[in-house]
């Protein structure tokens, strides 16, 4: 069975790949085009750790084929930062200390990401449901939601 | 080696003629959130994907004669957005938007909800209750089906060889109509429903209900139209007598399993509880229109 050809954009960048159907966006990321930010945890959507930005939406990149990429604009973590500016959720994260492993992290600055795009002042319960996705076994959740709300308060100037 | 192939058709036809050729081994992919997770675990061994969302039509929601017509394979969060469907429609719009996560809902759609034909898929009983009907594509042409005909039980649909959904349709709405869908989950999000009930109902100017749908999910194989229950409520206010008759219905109604969500005694009693509750709540919103 040959393989499939995707042609996408990843990041601004056009990219080209090769892929078996059954492999995953997140196996095309990780293990064709390095791009390891994005983390398996589950593999069955319920963790959030392979959050995307998909033409604009946030997905689960383990719930998407790779050859569903065709034609596509995705956003990975990889994309969050300019260069060495990092994006303000990136920032805020740091300073509130919102992660200790690290490994929900990628993907909670992606949904983060995601939800300030479309909805610059979310309320706390706002962000807490957008974000339930996104499992972090570590910190208890509290300093992320924080992290969250100054960052978009930052984006918006206040 | 892998034999597993991939088709993103761009006509129905050639879904059609893609799922009718592949010796039974294709699926339809549409937000794949039930499918890779079942091909990951060896449940499900196919041969093909026929990727059905690059066919024109088959993402959107569009308002036709008074009525509401979903693409079968829009993803929830465009449901959740669609404000002239929310309107009419909250109890559908609101089950569409339970099921799992935002990332869930970037893909997840009321075919695929449909068609992997969980007794637990929060957006079929409100769909039953809506009375809405899907178009069935296949070898032999297009059909009208209604909802509840499609599940047959846990995994099983009543789609032949080459069939897929290609639409949803909600109908027009007498005034003074509303519905409602609530779940009983043991947290706040991102679970299963332990039971789910669905009333769609009309009132009269004078608030005595005049029409409802009642329908109940989780506490069947399929989700189950509960015809004493709607009787319960027609030619009645909602006042307490009525709502005990309702609950009393819906508790009839029930035949569940006990496993780790939750016993057949606790589904039933609990089944009786949602009913009222969304029975309630789908007749304030009738009455504020």
């Amino acid at each position: 069975m040959s393989k499939n050809h995707v042609s996408t954009t990843i990041n601004g960048e056009p990219v080209e790949f090769l892929c078996e159907t059954q492999q995953t966006l997140l196996d095309a990321l990780r293990d064709e085009l390095q791009l390891t930010g994005s983390k398996e945890g589950c593999s069955s959507g319920d963790c959030g750790a392979c959050s995307v930005i998909v033409d604009g939406r946030l997905v689960c990149s383990c719930l998407m084929l790779a050859v569903e990429a065709e034609g596509r604009t995705i956003e990975t973590i990889e994309g969050l930062a300019r260069g060495d500016v990092l994006h303000p959720v990136q920032q805020k994260f740091l300073q509130a200390a919102a992660l200790q492993c690290g490994f929900c992290t990628p993907g909670l600055l992606v949904a983060a990401k995601a939800l300030l795009d479309r909805h610059p002042d979310p309320t706390e319960t706002e962000a807490r449901y957008w974000l339930a996705g996104n499992l972090c076994r570590c910190t208890g959740y509290d300093k992320v939601i924080r992290a969250v709300l100054e960052a978009g308060a930052e984006m918006r100037g206040e | 080696m892998s034999t597993l192939s991939y088709t993103s058709p761009t006509t129905v036809e050639a879904a059609v003629s893609a799922l009718a050729g592949a010796n039974g081994g294709a699926k339809v992919l549409s937000g794949g959130t039930d499918l890779l997770v079942q091909l990951r675990s060896g449940r499900s061994r196919p041969e093909m994907f026929v990727d059905v969302k690059r066919i024109p039509g088959l993402i959107g929601v569009r308002e036709e004669n008074g009525g509401f017509v979903i693409g079968a394979a829009t993803p929830c969060v465009l449901i959740g957005e669609h404000r002239a469907l929310q309107q009419a429609w909250p109890g559908v719009v609101e089950a569409a938007r339970l099921i799992g996560s935002t990332q869930v809902q970037g893909r997840a759609t009321l075919a695929g909800n449909l068609c992997n034909a969980s007794p637990a898929a929060d957006s079929v009983p409100a769909m039953i209750a809506a009375r809405a009907t899907c178009t069935v594509a296949g070898p032999s042409g297009r059909r009208e089906a209604p909802v509840e005909a499609i599940a047959t039980g846990p995994g099983r649909t009543s789609l032949a060889r080459g069939e897929l959904l290609i639409e949803f349709r909600l109908p027009k709405r007498p005034p003074r109509s509303a519905d409602a869908y609530l779940r009983f989950i043991p947290r706040t999000e991102m679970d299963i429903a332990v039971v789910g009930a669905a009333v769609n109902l009309t009132l009269d100017p004078s608030g005595t209900c005049t029409e409802a749908r009642v329908v109940l999910g989780a506490v069947a194989p399929t989700a189950v139209l509960v015809p004493d229950g709607a009787a319960a409520l027609v030619g009645r206010r909602l006042d307490s007598d009525t709502l005990s008759r309702l609950d009393a219905a819906a508790r009839r109604a029930c035949v569940p399993i006990t496993d780790k969500r939750g016993t057949i005694e606790f589904r039933t009693q609990v089944a009786g509880v949602l009913a009222r509750r969304a029975a309630t709540i789908a007749c304030t919103r009738a009455g504020e229109r």
